[in-house]
């Protein structure tokens, strides 16, 4: 299950992408995952910026009120 | 006459930059895959950016320079895409990766931007400095606060 939440403006889009199908993945694979999905809109796509994380990981996520840096 | 002139002194710079002596001859033949292999791995940390290190040209490429000032790691090989557009093109090609900015640490490809600072929060980056022998300046402050 794949869910995709971009906001854009102009050619610069942000990605957060939430799949099962990153667990037990490494950072670089899971992007590179994303990239081969958008292989075609990344031809025009100017910047791109991309957040990846297990179902799990969105979860804490969502639930944490803030994210500390 | 004037292209020669520039194409040798490319040639030289090249070679200043690879540190070793190139002929013309050899400088053709080199596949644009070795030419990029022999430059990731020139160095402990290589970044193929755009601008420079004292003069990034976009937020991407800034935010990999500032990340890697806060670990302390200065020396690193930095190719600006902007000023030479066959590798900006070239360097997508070897690493199958659509964006720039692209880091290499101990000639392994890392990822970009996105990846570098999340390597940063988790500390993860720390590690694969320590594994190329660069001591991240943020450790030595972590020692200081305990």
């Amino acid at each position: 299950e794949v869910e995709d939440l971009s906001d854009g403006c102009g050619a610069k889009i942000s990605v957060i992408v939430v799949s099962k199908q990153f667990e037990g993945k490494p950072l670089l694979q899971r992007h590179r995952l994303v990239n081969s999905v958008l292989e075609e809109e990344l031809k025009s796509i100017h910047a791109f910026s991309q957040k990846t994380l297990t179902p799990e990981q969105w979860e804490k996520l969502k639930n944490q009120p803030s994210e500390s840096s | 006459m004037t292209g020669v002139m520039q194409k040798c002194s490319k040639v030289f710079l090249q070679a200043a930059v690879l540190n070793r002596p190139i002929s013309i001859a050899y400088l053709c033949t080199v596949s644009p895959k070795d030419q990029y292999e022999q430059m990731v791995k020139k160095n402990k940390v290589v970044v193929f950016m755009k601008g420079v290190p004292e003069q990034p040209m976009c937020g991407f490429s800034n935010a990999v320079v500032q990340i890697f000032r806060m670990h302390g790691v200065t020396n690193y090989d930095a190719h600006n895409v902007l000023a030479d557009e066959s590798i900006r093109q070239g360097i997508k090609e070897f690493t199958n990766w659509p964006t720039i900015p692209q880091i290499f640490i101990g000639g392994e490809f890392v990822g970009g931007c996105d990846i570098l600072l999340q390597m940063h929060k988790n500390g993860e980056l720390i590690e694969e400095l320590q594994k190329v022998g660069i001591q991240s300046a943020l450790l030595e402050q972590e020692k200081k606060e305990e």
